[in-house]
C-alpha cells in the first residue's frame, strides 16, 4: 500500500498525516506538492488540514484549482480512495468531489478543542475498524466547519447512509452542546455516492497516538489499511 | 478595448443564516439604531477588466463568479460594470 499527502501552500497538518501513516501504520507515504500534475498511482490520497492559500476568498476556493487537484479527481474517478481532513474537506467540497459547503461557524469563533463524533456507518473503507454507533473523541480546529447543503442533498445524504460522522455529546446523543459549529444535521463527515471519497472536519490524525491524548482517530487509518490490503488480495 | 471597473458583490444567500450579519445586527441594535432588520455581510470585489464592451465585461465577470468568486451553494452575486477606467480618470 502506498499513500500520498498533498501539500498546498498553507497546509499545516501534512506532517501529522505523514507521521500517522508512515510511523504508526508503517505505510509507504510521501508528500506531493500541489503544483505536480501526477500522483504516481497511490492507493490513498490525503488532503490534509491547514489554510491553503491563506483561506483567501473562501476556504479551499483557490486550492481547488491547483494542478494536483485534477489528478486527485482522476484518482477518485477510478475509485481511488481520497481522505480530506478539515481544509481537505473544504477543498473536496469546493472541487465538487463532495456536495455542499462549509461556512463560517455559527459562533463566529475559531473552535479548537476535542469534540465527540458518532460513527454512523461502518460500511465504508474509512470506518470498518469501528463499532456501529461508537463515539470517538477527536479534536477540531476550524473557523469554517458549518456544513450546509440544499435540502434535497441533505435528504439524499441521510437516505443513502452517506453521513459517516455526526457530532454528538460524550454519550452519543444528538442535540444540546454536541454540535460545535452549527452544521446541518450535526454532520461532521460525509462520503461520495461511490464511497471512496470522504471529507470530515475533525482531525483523526491528531488522535492516533497515546501521547496525543486520544487514539480514537487511529481506527480510520486501520480501516483504510485493512480495506486496501483486502482489495489487493481480491 | 477599454478597461472597465467591475464591481462584484458577493452576499450570503438570502434565507441562509448569516452568523456574521446577525452579530452585526445585534451590535447595531445594542447601539440604539432603530429599525434595523436583517443584516447580511458579504464581500465587494473591484476588478479592472479589459473588454470590448460593458456587456462583454459583465459576461466575463459572470463566468468568474460561477467558476471562482461565489460559492453556488451558499452565495449570491451581483455585478455592476462601471465606466471605462481611463475615461473615469480623465474626467476627474
Amino acid at each position: 500500500m502506498r499513500a500520498v499527502v498533498v501539500t498546498f501552500p498553507g497546509s499545516n497538518c501534512d506532517y501529522d498525516c505523514l507521521q500517522v501513516l508512515r510511523k504508526v501504520m508503517g505505510v509507504d507515504t510521501r508528500f506531493i506538492w500541489h503544483r505536480e500534475h501526477e500522483l504516481g498511482d497511490p492507493d490513498l490520497v490525503v488532503l490534509p488540514g491547514g489554510f491553503s492559500y491563506g483561506d483567501y476568498l473562501r476556504a479551499g476556493a483557490i486550492a481547488r484549482f491547483s494542478p494536483i487537484v485534477e489528478a486527485v479527481k482522476r484518482h477518485a474517478g477510478r475509485g481511488g480512495i481520497v481522505l480530506g481532513i478539515c481544509n481537505g474537506f473544504q477543498i473536496l467540497c469546493e472541487a465538487g468531489l463532495l456536495p455542499g459547503a462549509l461556512r463560517r461557524n455559527e459562533s463566529l469563533k475559531f473552535r479548537s478543542h476535542d469534540v465527540h463524533v458518532r460513527v454512523e456507518t461502518t460500511d465504508t473503507a474509512f470506518t470498518r475498524a469501528y463499532r456501529p454507533g461508537q463515539v470517538l473523541r477527536i479534536p477540531i480546529a476550524h473557523a469554517e466547519g458549518n456544513y450546509i447543503a440544499d435540502p434535497g442533498t441533505l435528504e439524499r445524504l441521510e437516505a443513502d447512509g452517506r453521513v459517516v460522522f455526526r457530532y454528538t455529546t460524550r454519550e452519543g446523543a444528538r442535540g444540546e452542546g454536541g454540535n460545535p459549529n452549527g452544521s446541518a444535521n450535526d454532520i461532521a463527515g460525509i462520503v461520495n455516492p461511490a464511497g471512496n471519497v470522504l471529507g470530515l472536519m475533525p482531525h483523526p490524525e491528531r488522535a492516533a497516538e497515546g501521547v496525543l491524548g486520544s487514539t480514537d482517530g487511529l481506527g480510520m487509518f486501520e480501516s483504510l489499511v485493512a480495506h486496501l490490503a483486502h482489495e489487493r488480495v481480491a | 478595448m477599454s478597461a472597465y471597473a467591475v464591481e462584484i458583490r458577493v452576499t450570503p444567500r438570502r434565507g441562509l443564516l448569516d452568523p456574521q450579519g446577525k452579530a452585526i445586527q445585534h451590535a447595531l441594535d445594542s447601539l440604539g439604531f432603530a429599525g434595523v432588520g436583517e443584516v447580511r455581510a458579504g464581500k465587494l470585489l473591484v476588478i479592472e477588466l479589459e473588454a470590448d464592451s460593458p456587456d462583454e465585461a459583465a459576461a466575463r465577470a459572470t463566468r468568474m463568479c460561477e467558476k471562482l468568486l461565489a460559492n453556488p451553494v451558499t452565495e449570491d452575486f451581483a455585478i455592476e460594470v462601471g465606466r471605462d477606467a481611463a475615461q473615469a480618470e480623465a474626467a476627474t
